[in-house]
């Protein structure tokens, strides 16, 4: 079942990939649910498709696309106060969705790769660019270190707005950079899972892990070690699966979320 | 453009605005997008399990439709919960997915669903949606009166005698039948744009509810039409210009009226 | 004679508080009805138990003939394409399924009832950019469009101006003179005692009820607020108003009179 798994360049890129969007995914993902922006990364993640999309037509790496639409995503979104049933940003966003929709057309079309969109909206972690491993997890890095620095100004001004106003915080200035984050982020879970499913990686092991600690520091190391686990476990049972069904590999993404899913069930059920 | 084998097409689309402008004008009303967004996710897999198993895509889509029903009821009876209701949301998706790339048709099949393919309509897909396009404006229009006062105020209409609670149910029933409709026809992702883009735009116009019913209604067949006929003749997809055309058409709509409230009032003059 | 509204030991615990206990009272047909209590007392809570959307964890209530209601707050969007007329107009059969249409006879008995509060000039207005009195009388409209025999009102005085408030009560008294038993709850009794019969006072989760001329004298308020309370007769009306703090014992013939 597994022969061939640690010695397959495409296995270990995939591991890459999946394992620097859990980490990244995972700590910016407590944050997301503490400051109750789970919604922003929904919407960021149906925009940055048309990166994606964009990326493919253009022949460029998907991370680019995927970031570039995501960062103009957040742009909009710290323009305006965001609420969760906002009738005006849904439609908004069918629009950047029909964008999707063309560039995807063309990609199709133009380029004759018919599986565009699957790839831009499911992931296809196995089909990555060779290069794109590497890249992803100095990003990931990177993420996690500005994470880092900004972390207790982004912790009190989660917490109580008012009160870093008073310390001196930049609110402004500590939101943006967080959306900037969360567009990175997402870009990298995108990558792995796929537009529409990045959410999975961003919101799920977070929430479980906050179901679990509410001490954000444990949360965020908590979360992305759930989070590998589910990445990385799905590789795995999707490079077992050419066995289930001779000849055709179930899609990576789906084990992926499947495992996100049961593990936020298990963390709930434990504190219920 | 109406040559025989499209014109399948342009009856399903029809029938597919019609339910989508009866639901819609009362998703709006309610402020139910989140389950305009989220039934046709849930559909999705319903979809995609059809193409696995090779029944007509309705039957799956209607099934899938109506247990994601089932979901948000129950979502809806504990505090809803974000995470978990997003999780949910996703996962169906995923399983989606699933379903398609076992059957083989993975690469086509994702595009058609989750954009729309309205020209692979065939013969075979009229009855069912003749059924559900008559089916949901004549029960939203019977519904109107319930559906509306618990739009207002739920404690009036329990007041009243009305069960908000059956009212509430039934909406979201014939909302998952006019999403399963559309589906195929938009795709699960601009769904939502059909049914909110025209009503919101008509909500924000007139101040009857009748009327904005109606206009409502007028809208969704106007953007079908428009798209399709847009993508007919460029060749490019009718997802793009029914997203697009329902952001504009809303946005149209608030400009509008803000414009009017900026003049000064000519009673005022 | 049977009881419009009957209420006797009723005890309702909300979020684990024990809000209401032991209230009782009885409203007999036309009778006009104060509900009196600071801020909290729970008012609120009794009607909504009246009205069974709280259950009451002893005691009973019983009804006679159809209910109207007139809720504390309601917020409605300012896109909603509902105008004025429609919301009264939903009060007559709003909880009907099946096709309406439009009626010359329900178009007059909307507009009547417009007219009747005052509102016939904002019938086309949209409900969500009614000023709060406004709306406050809509909703009055829709409650008594369907001829209740019991009226229950929540704080309907709290938006409105003096003007205002004494057109709502001259109404709702025109209403209770046509046999509608009016329960309207308040937290300042004086632009009620003109009209009203009896009165439920709220404190500490329990009732008082009586006749307005036993329990709106000196020696009983004080002693319901626990705080001084005059009487004062201005141009043959009554008016309540606080006193110096303390409660003065044995304070009997307070009613001072102002030519
Ligand atoms: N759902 C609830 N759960 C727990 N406590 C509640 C609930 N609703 C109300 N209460 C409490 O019950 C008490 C009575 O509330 P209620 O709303 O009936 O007061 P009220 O007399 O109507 O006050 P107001 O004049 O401010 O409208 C208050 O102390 C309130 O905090
Ligand atoms: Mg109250």
């Amino acid at each position: 079942m597994f022969e061939g798994f640690w010695t397959s360049q495409v296995v270990w890129n995939a591991l890459l990939i999946g394992g620097a969007a859990a980490v990244l995914s995972g700590c910016i993902g407590v944050f997301t649910v503490l400051r109750g922006q789970s919604f922003a990364g929904h919407a960021l993640a149906d925009v940055s498709s048309a990166g994606g999309a964009l990326s493919l037509l253009l022949g460029i790496n998907p991370m680019l696309g995927f970031f570039g639409l995501g960062l103009l995503g957040a742009l909009g979104l710290s323009g305006r106060r965001q609420g969760d049933g906002d009738l005006a940003a849904g439609i908004l966003l069918g629009a950047g969705l029909g964008l999707t929709a063309l560039l995807l057309h063309f990609a199709i079309s133009l380029r004759n790769s018919t599986g565009a969109a699957a790839v831009v909206m499911f992931g296809s972690l196995f089909s990555a660019p060779p290069g794109a491993g590497a890249l992803a997890l100095g990003s990931a890095l990177a993420g996690v270190v500005l994470l880092g620095v900004i972390h207790r100004p982004l912790l009190l001004s989660s917490l109580d707005a008012g009160l870093a106003a008073v310390r001196g915080v930049n609110i402004r200035l500590v939101a943006g950079v967080f959306l900037v984050l969360l567009a990175l982020a997402v870009t990298l879970s995108a990558m792995a899972v796929g537009a529409i499913l990045s959410t999975a990686l961003l919101i799920g092991p977070a929430a479980a892990a906050l179901r679990l600690t509410r001490r954000p520091g444990l949360a965020c190391a908590l979360a992305a070690g759930l989070g590998v686990f589910c990445a990385w476990g799905g590789v795995a049972l999707a490079y077992a699966s050419y066995g289930f069904t001779p000849g055709r590999v179930w899609p990576v993404s789906f084990f992926i979320v499947a495992l996100v899913f049961c593990t936020y069930a298990a963390a709930s059920l434990r504190r219920a | 453009m109406f040559v025989p084998y499209l014109l399948d097409g342009w009856i399903v689309a029809t029938l597919v605005a019609l339910a989508s402008g009866f639901a819609g004008f009362f998703v709006v009303l309610r402020r139910e997008s989140f389950a305009a967004h989220a039934l046709p996710m849930a559909a999705f897999p319903g979809a995609a399990a059809a193409v696995l198993f090779g029944v007509a895509q309705i039957y799956g889509l209607v099934a899938a439709a109506l247990l994601g029903v089932g979901l948000l009821l129950w979502l809806k009876r504990g505090q809803r919960n974000d995470a978990a209701t997003a999780l949910a949301l996703v996962a169906l998706l995923a399983l989606g997915a699933l379903f398609l790339s076992l059957s083989g048709r993975y690469a086509d099949a994702v595009y058609a669903l989750l954009f729309g393919q309205v020209f692979a309509v065939g013969p075979g897909d009229i009855a069912p949606a003749v059924a559900l396009g008559v089916l949901v404006p004549l029960a939203v229009l019977a519904g109107f009166r319930p559906l509306l006062l618990s739009a207002l105020a739920p404690e009036l209409a329990s007041v009243r005698g009305a069960n908000c609670g059956w009212v509430d149910a039934l909406f979201l029933l014939l909302l998952a039948l006019a999403a399963a409709l559309a589906l195929p026809v938009t795709g699960a992702l601009l769904v939502f744009s059909l049914m909110t883009g025209p009503a919101g735009a008509a909500c924000v116009l007139l101040r009857s509810p009748k009327a904005a019913l109606a206009l409502s209604v007028g809208l969704a067949l106007a953007l079908i039409w428009s798209a399709l006929a847009l993508s007919y003749a460029t060749g490019w997809p009718a997802g793009f210009f029914t997203g697009a055309l329902a952001a504009v058409l809303y946005l149209a709509a608030r400009m509008w009226r803000r414009a009017r409230r900026a003049r000064p009032s000519p009673g005022w003059a | 004679m049977s009881m419009a509204l009957e209420v006797s030991g009723l005890t309702v615990r909300l979020g684990g508080r024990e809000v209401l206990r032991d209230v009782g009272f009885a409203l007999a047909p036309g009778a006009f009805c104060g509900l009196i209590g600071a801020n909290g007392s729970g008012k609120t809570t009794l009607l909504r138990t009246i009205l069974g959307f709280e259950t009451a964890a002893a005691g009973r209530v019983t009804r006679d003939g159809a209910v109207g209601y007139v809720p504390q707050k309601l917020e409605l969007a300012p896109d909603m394409p509902v105008r004025a007329r429609d919301l009264v107009a939903l009060g007559l059969d709003g909880q009907r399924f099946g096709f309406s249409f439009p009626s010359a006879r329900r178009r007059r008995v909307v507009a009547e009832m417009l007219e009747a509060v005052d509102l016939l000039g904002f019938a086309d207005q949209r409900v969500g950019e009614l000023s709060g009195g406004q709306l406050q009388r809509v909703l009055i409209a829709h409650a008594l469009v369907s001829k209740p025999k019991l009226l229950l009102l929540d704080e309907p005085l709290a938006n409105l101006d003096l003007r205002a408030a004494a057109e709502i009560v001259a109404l709702l008294k025109r209403v209770a003179g046509q046999g509608v038993s009016v329960l309207i709850s308040a937290h300042d009794m004086n632009p009620l005692l003109g009209a009203m019969h009896q009165l439920v006072y709220l404190a500490n989760g329990r009732a008082a009820s009586g006749r307005t001329e036993q329990v709106v004298r000196t020696e009983v308020l004080s002693e319901l607020y626990g705080y001084h309370i005059d009487v004062i007769r201005v141009h043959g009306r009554i008016l309540v108003v606080a006193g110096d703090g303390h409660v003065h014992a044995h304070d009997h013939e307070h009613v001072a009179t102002i030519p």
